[in-house]
């Protein structure tokens, strides 16, 4: 009663290939079938925001998203962007600013934000609560998150990624 | 002692972990032989279950299906236990692992269903036929006191579980000398936590050694492992509850639930790990929730407009099991008092058993719901005796000079609730001064001036903190110098692992760097409480700074054998235990605890145990009291009835602060979550008790353009009480929240007249309260 697919697709420049069913969305496909756990599932509907990822450089919701229509595109997710020894200016000004208490909503918030700043380098606060508006947090608050963002900001117009 | 990390704003330990996707949730553990389950849940709100086939269900893949009668033996007769047992509870009804012969909510587990994958579980639990003989529900807390309401479980005479009052003074006759006496109907409701993770376990049954790992998300891993070992007839050690990063807890993962037990009873059974983590559809439909309750007071005051008394009764809503036991309402019962003076006070009230899932405590456990209703009571006294609400507030403040302040009320563990120290009145006058509430008047006149409707509300609230009975630290030095801290708490987001090294480091002379928390693990502290209740920085603070001082004391002891010197000459420094003064005399704590561990067949030292470590139980003799004191600046649409919240200003009492970068982040927080309670989360059921609302598309939690920028002042009070002064931060931000929203809509809605008696106000209830304003009727 399954039917099941070959894909081949790219997740953080690596190429992986994996035979799977039909229904298995995005976000369940990189936690249970890659391993790739950073990403998370807090509702399964599309309201909360926690399994953002960035497909093709787009932000997307990864559980509303069949694995297989991510077939031969690019995925990044939190994994991706720092490692803990040398962490993405983004994840440093988030410990700075206290932008997390749980952990459990940041990868969203984090893959949300690379795209918004990568596209508004200069946002001011209202634009920062807008654009973070889809990703639910219970623990924060916001503020420490939105503080964080404005000064990733600043920090990547300073010094902007290499590459 | 140094106390150089203590107060710091250090950045958290936990961080560089979570940022990067490393942080591991119950939902990332895969194991091999894994087995997936889900559940068949109860369709109805009450039924009686005739009879359960699962043969679709084994067509469609399952690998088993286990229903109350495939439970063990032990689990057939005993039920999960009460959190804690109350002699007040006539009626203690409590949960089966799945469900016997009735259910009594919808939601509630029947039969959990193992397969290979958690889609096919999932396919298959749809397939498992029930057939059930509907019953009717007990749904409003209120309606389901009622003598002629159907009964939530159908061999109950009645929906009462307890009865309690709680009494303070000669409260009639303060009322016979009152000057003034005003009453109110309110009715608050309160939703659940909804952390973004939800609930979940993994069972990894051990066939060499026996018993069981369980990975839970649980704020109390030795509750858990208490019950399990009782329901299974386990050895202590047979059983290891170890708790990995949790997204969030907020009370109601502190609940031992029935679906835990059914997949431990399923992992014994096949044998193999069982995963099981709830959908959010699950999370709505099977977590504890705060909810419903429903309060009628009066107040008496004399012509000073000084509160002479309050008296009336509460029904709180306890919903399908007393397993949450009278936590909740006896909060209520007993934070109303405030931080106002109340010399007499007498409250009845009821907890109710009804066909909703079982009630716990969610952020602030019942506080908030009496700060709604004290400072309600104040806003109606203030309004009819034309005071400035502020002034009224100021004159009945209890006084610093009056600490230790007795209330006269006596606490769950039946010892008077005495606060240990705090000083209301400076904490409102600074409110006020950050607020600038004497400048709001005119910020009012100017916007009515240009049709926009601004209000100020302000609350006040003690929060008793630090609960006991105690809890548990192992402060512990590796012969590689490896500094460790085991503790029972369990932390769910509130930066615990940071602030406890803060406390250990600086009894220890190391950096944050040099020292490992070990959180939440039975199979390293032999007890604990857990995470509750703002409980941890001052029970687990207090633990670790007593283990670690008690390891400090005997490096030094050991170092002055070393060295023949006293231990006064010595010092703790750099990771070193030093002569003081003596530059070059000096041992590595390393090196001192290797010598603790002996050489075979040769003499200890004198007067040394093997080992260079402490433990400690700080066991609080009493809560110790936290305060806030909040306004809200808001203005309302009253067109649309939403709400925008310009001004949020907290003072906020915590003691000493470890980390103000933790302590704020707590009380942004927690504001937040009130947000969210005062204006949007509401848990809907129809006439059959269905709940309406079970997605974050229908039940609205807070998004950052909802929550205001917090402006934080703190005003420390040091408790006296514990070694280290701190009182709890985590629920401060929340309960007093509410109360001030809630006065802020009513003061902008003062030109229709609009008097606010419930929680929550969501904008179509604000059309509508307009709407009834403006036809001259009040509910
Ligand atoms: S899990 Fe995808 S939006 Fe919530
Ligand atoms: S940090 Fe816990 S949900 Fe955002």
């Amino acid at each position: 009663m399954t039917d099941r697919w070959r894909i081949r697709l790219k997740v953080n420049g690596k190429e992986y290939e994996r035979e799977i069913e039909t229904r298995l969305n995005l976000a369940d496909f990189l936690r249970h079938e890659l391993l790739l756990t950073g990403t998370h599932v807090g509702c399964e509907h599309g309201v909360c925001g926690a399994c953002t990822v960035l497909v093709d450089g787009q932000s997307l919701r990864s559980c509303l998203m069949l694995a297989v229509q991510a077939a031969g595109k690019e995925i990044a997710t939190v994994e991706g962007l720092g490692d803990p020894e040398n962490l993405h200016p983004l994840q440093a000004a988030f410990r700075e600013h206290h932008g997390l208490q749980c952990g459990y909503c940041t990868p969203g918030m984090l893959m949300t934000l690379v795209e918004f700043l990568r596209d508004h380098p200069d946002p001011d606060e209202a634009e920062v609560r807008e654009a973070i508006s889809g990703n639910l947090c219970r623990c924060t608050g916001y503020q420490g998150i939105v503080d964080a963002a404005l000064a990733a900001a600043a920090s990547l117009r300073e010094n902007p990624l290499k590459g | 002692m140094g106390e150089k990390l203590f107060g710091a704003a250090v950045k958290r330990t936990e961080d560089p972990a979570l940022l990067t996707g490393r942080g591991r949730f119950v939902d990332d553990i895969h194991l091999p032989e894994m087995l997936h389950a889900a559940f068949v849940r109860s369709a109805y709100a009450h039924a009686r279950i005739l009879a359960i086939d699962p043969k679709g269900a084994e067509t469609a893949g399952a690998i088993a299906v286990l229903s109350y009668r495939d439970l063990p033996e032990g689990l057939q007769r005993k039920t999960l236990a009460v959190s804690v047992p109350n002699p007040a509870i006539s009626q203690l009804v409590l949960p089966y692992a799945l469900a016997k012969e009735e259910a009594s909510y919808v939601g509630e587990p029947i039969a959990i269903v193992l397969a290979e994958s958690r889609a096919v579980a999932e396919d298959a639990a749809a397939l498992v036929a029930v057939e059930y003989e509907p019953l009717p529900a007990a749904l409003y807390c209120r309606d389901a006191a009622l003598p002629d309401a159907p009964p939530a479980h159908s061999h109950l005479p009645h929906n009462i579980a307890a009865k309690v009052r709680v009494n303070v003074g000669d409260v009639d006759r303060a009322f016979a000398r009152a000057a003034h006496v005003f009453g109110e109907t309110i009715t608050v409701h309160r939703g659940g936590a909804f952390f973004i993770e939800c609930r979940g376990i993994v069972v990894e049954p051990h066939p060499i050694l026996g018993g069981f790992t369980v990975y839970c998300t649980t704020q109390t891993p030795h509750r858990l492992k208490r019950q399990i070992v009782e329901l299974f007839d386990l050895r202590e050690d047979q059983l290891r509850v170890a708790v990995p990063e949790i997204g969030g807890g907020f009370g109601p993962k502190g609940t031992v639930y029935p679906d835990y037990i059914a997949a431990v009873a399923a992992a014994q059974r096949l044998g193999r790990p069982v995963k099981w983590v709830a959908d959010r559809r699950e999370d709505f439909l099977a977590t504890c929730q705060q909810r419903d309750q429903w309060w009628e007071l009066e107040i008496a005051l004399d012509e000073e407009a000084r509160i002479l008394g309050l008296r009336g009764r509460m029904v709180h809503d306890s919903g399908a099991y007393m397993t949450g036991s009278l936590t909740v309402p006896w909060i209520s019962a007993t934070t109303v008092p405030g931080p106002y003076v109340v010399p007499n006070y007498r409250l009845d009230y009821s907890a109710v058993l009804t066909n909703k899932v079982p009630g716990t405590s969610v952020r602030g456990s019942g506080r908030p719901e009496a700060v709604v209703v004290m400072e309600r009571m104040i806003e109606r006294a203030a309004r009819e005796l034309k005071l400035d609400p502020a002034e009224l507030r100021r004159r009945n403040l209890i006084q610093p000079q009056a600490m230790p302040y007795n209330v006269g009320i006596l606490f769950r563990d039946n010892r008077p609730v005495v606060y240990d120290s705090g000083d209301y009145p400076a904490a409102l006058e600074k409110l006020l001064a950050a607020a600038d509430y004497a400048g709001f008047r005119a910020r009012q006149m100017k916007a009515r001036h240009n049709g926009r409707h601004l209000g100020f509300g302000l609350s006040n609230a003690v929060e008793a903190t630090g609960l006991g009975p105690y809890e548990s630290a192992t402060v512990s030095v590796a012969p590689s110098g490896r500094i460790t801290v085991y503790t029972g708490a369990s932390p769910q987001g509130q930066g615990h692992k940071t602030t406890l090294a803060q406390i250990a480091a600086d009894a220890l002379g190391v950096g944050l760097e040099d020292i490992v928390v070990v959180a939440g693990d039975t199979g390293t502290v032999a007890q604990g409480m857990g995470s509750f209740a703002a409980r941890t920085a001052v029970n687990a603070g207090s633990s670790v700074h007593l283990a670690a001082e008690a390891v400090a004391l005997k490096a030094k002891r050991i170092a002055a054998q070393l060295f023949e010197v006293a231990e006064e000459d010595l010092e703790l420094e750099g990771g070193a235990v030093r002569v003081k003064g003596v530059p070059g005399m000096a041992k590595p704590l390393g090196e001192l605890a290797t010598r603790t561990l002996g050489v075979p067949g040769f003499a200890m030292a004198a007067a040394i145990d093997p080992g260079l470590d402490g433990t400690a139980y700080f066991k609080p003799e009493q809560s110790v009291y936290a305060s806030s004191a909040h306004a809200a600046e808001v203005e309302v649409d009253i067109e649309t009835g939403q709400v925008r919240i310009l001004a949020f200003t907290v003072v906020h009492d915590c003691g000493r602060a470890i980390n103000p970068l933790v302590v704020e982040g707590q009380v942004k927080g927690g504001v937040a979550h009130g947000v969210g309670n005062a204006l949007f989360e509401r848990l809907i059921y129809d006439a059959e008790g269905q709940p309406l609302v079970t997605t974050f598309g229908d039940y609205l939690l807070p998004i950052a353009g909802d929550v205001p920028k917090v402006k934080i002042i703190h005003h420390e009070c040091p408790t006296p009480l514990n070694p280290l002064g701190v009182k709890g931060a985590g629920e401060g931000g929340t309960i007093a929240a509410i109360a001030a929203i809630l006065g802020a809509i009513e003061n902008a809605l003062e030109p229709w007249g609009v008097v606010i008696r419930e929680s929550p106000l969501t904008p179509e209830r604000i059309v509508e309260l307009l709407g009834e304003a403006a036809l001259g009727r009040t509910r």
